[in-house]
């Protein structure tokens, strides 16, 4: 007979506002085995906490149930609670009462009836709950970061500061990100690429920091503490060991009318380039989309010139697998693709409607203008600059529901600047609202008014050409009247959105994504930078549109995360696994290909069945390995499989509880 | 408010005003019973027929639990898991989908009405879908009526079925004691 103590917390009034408490306690003490009911208005408080101990010392209780808020909430506090106490932490229960009931259901009664019914489901479970022990797993003390923008880059250094070794896997050819591209950040007006540079070559001269550029994560296998990941690093064409980045090879190439990526396209670069002076790891790369030496096997003068013979055609990708023990995602963003959904801004027709990175680009000094904002189409300068912003943001219609956060800050920027260096031209802002949280950041909106940037509050209908200039068609909605703007050039300030593969990255690490395609956090406000995946943690836009200093500063909460897992030698395993039961188990070997982590093998041991020793082959599950998903008990013919934790007894004794008591 | 108002006019009938279904969901930990919790936070309103079992991954769903918890007197079962693709343990999801879709087809061969078990696939940010499905559901349910006596097994017959009636009770104690052995040789 186990002795079951009840728990009924009020939540302050969010549970006992709907559902009635004391009507709930007097329920849990009728039910079978339960020796103790109680309620409180704050359970999870010191008090609270501290009456259940009482509670299991006077009442001799060995096993409890909490019907409380949602297990993904507390759980973990109550099993922190238990194991202080003489039981053991997995003798709990939780029964939902907040956010599956009280707070999705109106009716009182009906609630309450509700209430008691998850209570009963959690009592017949944690009847038959047994004692459950965690195992020691060793920790694989060096850290994967994917993604090296700034926020990968902050977090390999915090974590490469620490002491502990740290790769970084980067998909272009340099580390960096977006940031490099900017001209200057907002509210500071200090140089990114000054500010940022030196953080790129600190990363890359790091002696516990591997750069991985041109590389992408393939497969990733095993658990925290332990992640196998397979990285494939592209082909570069040139052997970093020899190259020294005289640059030779980019001004000999015959080839250089290729776009610009760096350039947002507004230039052209040679077949074997770096992406830009800085780039750091500070070598050369060759696009075998357009190397001829590559596609037809004609020319071969970069190998001709190179002085220390570090041009190698015949390089291959190189795939490699090392373990580590965590994984920081820094996948950072990506604009909208606008020119596929604002079909009446132009649709990417017209050349001089242009987006804040390309802005960034022409008024950026190392830029193909060298820093004089002329217009794409004609280089000339433009006189009238109109500033759209929450193109694709906050329009669910069109582009996504959510605010991008940076965008009334940058387009501050942009009106500021342009004001700045083309002084008689006239800037006009469109705007919906103007969200200037953050220090100094309204300040400098305000300056960039005073500067003389026309904040226009309304959307715009269309803009078409005429002439050699754009119409803007707009609303002014606070003058209550339609306006035209005639202007030399228009920027858009875009949706920020999840970068091209980072669901897929997401995928291969087993963590979810929101419908926008964001990774999600474990709890948005408990947990922001630890994803539901023990081991993998988030950093900068991976997780939403985030400005600068608040990826930095996620960024260090991420490597600090990682540090504090480092500084243990062992975890503890996730004691809620797999069990064979050896007797039943008849080593047919169904249930060793379901299992998506390897953690199953046949072995072969010898029994005593019915007085009589036996050797046979029996499925045996490797404690460190099973994560604990119980696909393999349904495959298990004789039933000789179940999961701790969710054992087939303790999850029909739930349906029961709901169905016949 | 209009989803509780909703569920009452579709349980006009007089037969079934009094009828309260017992409506059973197994969520996958990671994504429906998260999403059901972002419902939650979001204070969503959806009728209060619907019960969630948490289980780590839709994966781990036995078919026959579904057929046990009808059995037993459930009047509808969803099966809810992450989409796939997006399982937390790779492919559990996966596994869950081919069982399901076949055992749905055979719980239509024995002459349950095939909206009684349903299979959906809701994310942990989908607190919308999850409230619309679950109102959908129970409206549903309504709709059909309690399940019929036919199906319905005696209590102590469908205890059997899983070979784990009360007497299994000294296995747990050996899964304990199993799991404790354990313990004491990982110190």
């Amino acid at each position: 007979m186990s002795r079951i103590g009840v728990f009924v917390c009020h939540c302050g009034t969010n549970i006992a506002a709907t559902v009635d408490c004391e009507a709930v306690r007097d329920y849990a003490a009728t039910l079978p085995n339960v020796v103790h009911a109680e309620d409180n208005k704050y359970t999870c408080s010191d008090p609270g906490q501290a009456k259940i101990k009482e509670a299991i010392e006077k009442y001799d209780l060995d096993r409890i149930v909490v019907a409380a808020c949602s297990p993904a909430m507390h759980e973990l506090t109550w099993r922190n609670l238990l194991s202080q106490t003489k039981i053991n932490p997995y003798m709990l229960e939780v029964a939902n009462l907040r956010e599956q009931c009280s707070w999705v259901h109106t009716d009182y009664d009906e609630a309450t009836a509700k209430a008691k019914e998850l209570v009963r489901m959690a009592v017949a479970k944690v009847d038959r709950n047994v004692p459950l022990f965690t195992q020691q797993i060793p920790v694989n003390k060096r850290a994967l970061v994917v993604g090296g923008g700034i926020a990968g880059m902050q977090a390999a250094l915090d974590i490469a500061d620490a002491g502990y070794q740290v790769t970084i896997v980067e998909r272009e050819a340099t580390i960096g990100g977006k940031m490099p591209k900017l001209d200057k950040t907002f509210p500071t007006m200090d140089c990114s690429a000054c500010i940022c540079t030196p953080k790129m070559s600190e990363t890359g001269n790091h002696p516990n920091i591997t750069v991985k550029t041109l590389s992408e994560v393939e497969k990733v296998d095993g658990y925290v503490g332990n992640f196998q990941v397979t990285i494939r690093e592209h082909a570069k064409y040139v052997d970093y060991d020899k190259c020294t980045g005289c640059g030779l090879c980019s001004t000999k190439c015959p080839n250089k009318r290729i776009p610009n990526e760096w350039n947002e396209l507004m230039d052209t670069r040679p077949a074997i380039y770096k992406p830009f002076e800085q780039a750091v790891p500070s070598k050369p790369v060759i696009d075998p989309e357009h190397c001829t030496m590559l596609t037809r096997g004609k020319c071969g003068l970069c190998a001709k010139v190179c002085p220390t013979g570090a041009i190698n055609y015949e390089d291959v990708d190189k795939v490699t697998t090392e373990t580590y023990g965590a994984v920081v995602l820094a996948t950072g963003y990506d604009l909208i693709k606008w020119q596929d959904i604002y079909p009446e801004y132009g649709g990417g027709a017209y050349p001089d409607v242009i987006d804040g990175l390309h802005f960034e680009r022409l008024v950026n000094a190392s830029g193909p203008t060298e820093g004089h904002i002329l217009r794409p189409s004609d280089g000339k300068e433009p006189k009238s600059v109109v500033i759209i912003k929450c193109v694709g943001s906050r329009d669910p219609n069109k582009g996504r529901a959510y605010c991008s956060r940076a965008c009334c800050m940058y387009g501050a920027k942009h009106a500021h600047q342009y004001l700045d260096k083309v002084k008689d031209g006239r800037c006009y802002v469109f705007y919906m609202d103007v969200r200037t949280p953050g220090r100094r950041y309204d300040e400098f909106y305000m300056q960039a008014k005073n500067d003389g940037a026309l904040y226009l509050r309304g959307r715009v209908s269309k803009i078409y050409k005429e002439g050699d200039h754009l119409v803007v068609l707009g609303n002014d909605t606070i003058m209550g009247e339609n306006v035209q703007v005639d202007a030399d050039m228009v920027v858009v300030e875009t949706a920020m959105v999840p970068s091209a593969k980072s669901r897929e990255t997401a995928m291969l690490f087993g963590v979810q994504c929101d419908e926008d395609g964001w990774i999600t956090e474990a709890h948005p406000k408990l947990r922001p930078v630890e994803t539901a995946s023990r081991g993998i943690y988030l950093a900068g836009a991976a997780q939403g549109p985030k400005d600068i200093p608040d990826t930095v500063a996620q960024a260090g909460a991420a490597a600090s995360k990682v540090i504090g897992m480092f500084s243990h030698d062992t975890l503890d395993s996730e004691p809620q696994i797999s069990h064979v039961d050896v007797s039943k188990c008849s080593g047919c070997g169904q249930c060793v290909p379901i299992c998506p982590y390897g953690a199953l093998s046949l072995q072969q041991v010898t029994l005593r069945e019915n007085s009589v020793k036996v050797t046979r082959q029996v499925c045996e599950v490797n404690s460190a390995l099973c994560q604990g998903c119980g696909a393999c008990t349904v495959a298990c013919r004789p039933g000789a499989l179940d999961l701790l934790g969710f054992t087939d007894e303790e999850i029909m004794r739930e349906v029961d509880a709901l169905c016949q008591w | 408010m209009s989803v509780v108002e909703q569920t009452d006019q579709t349980a006009g009938t007089a037969a079934s005003e009094e009828f309260r279904p017992k409506i059973l969901a197994f969520t996958c930990r990671w994504c429906t019973y998260t999403g059901a919790d972002l419902a939650g936070l979001n204070r969503m309103k959806y009728p209060a027929d619907i019960h969630l079992l948490r289980v780590p991954c839709s994966g781990r769903v036995n078919p026959q639990y579904v057929l046990e918890a009808l059995q037993r007197g459930a009047d509808g079962v969803l099966v809810c898991g992450c989409h796939p693709g997006d399982c937390h343990y790779a492919t559990g999801n996966y596994y869950a989908k081919r069982r399901m879709m076949i055992f749905k087809r055979e719980l239509e061969f024995i002459g349950l009405e095939p909206d009684r078990f349903q299979i959906k696939w809701i994310s942990g940010a989908e607190a919308g879908k999850f409230r619309d499905t679950a109102t959908a559901f129970c409206e549903r349910i309504r709709e059909l009526g309690p399940i019929g006596d036919d199906f319905k097994l005696e209590p102590s017959l469908g205890a059997s079925v899983m070979g784990k009636g009360p007497k299994q009770a000294p296995a747990a104690d050996a899964v304990a004691a199993d799991a404790a052995d354990a313990h004491e040789e990982g110190r």
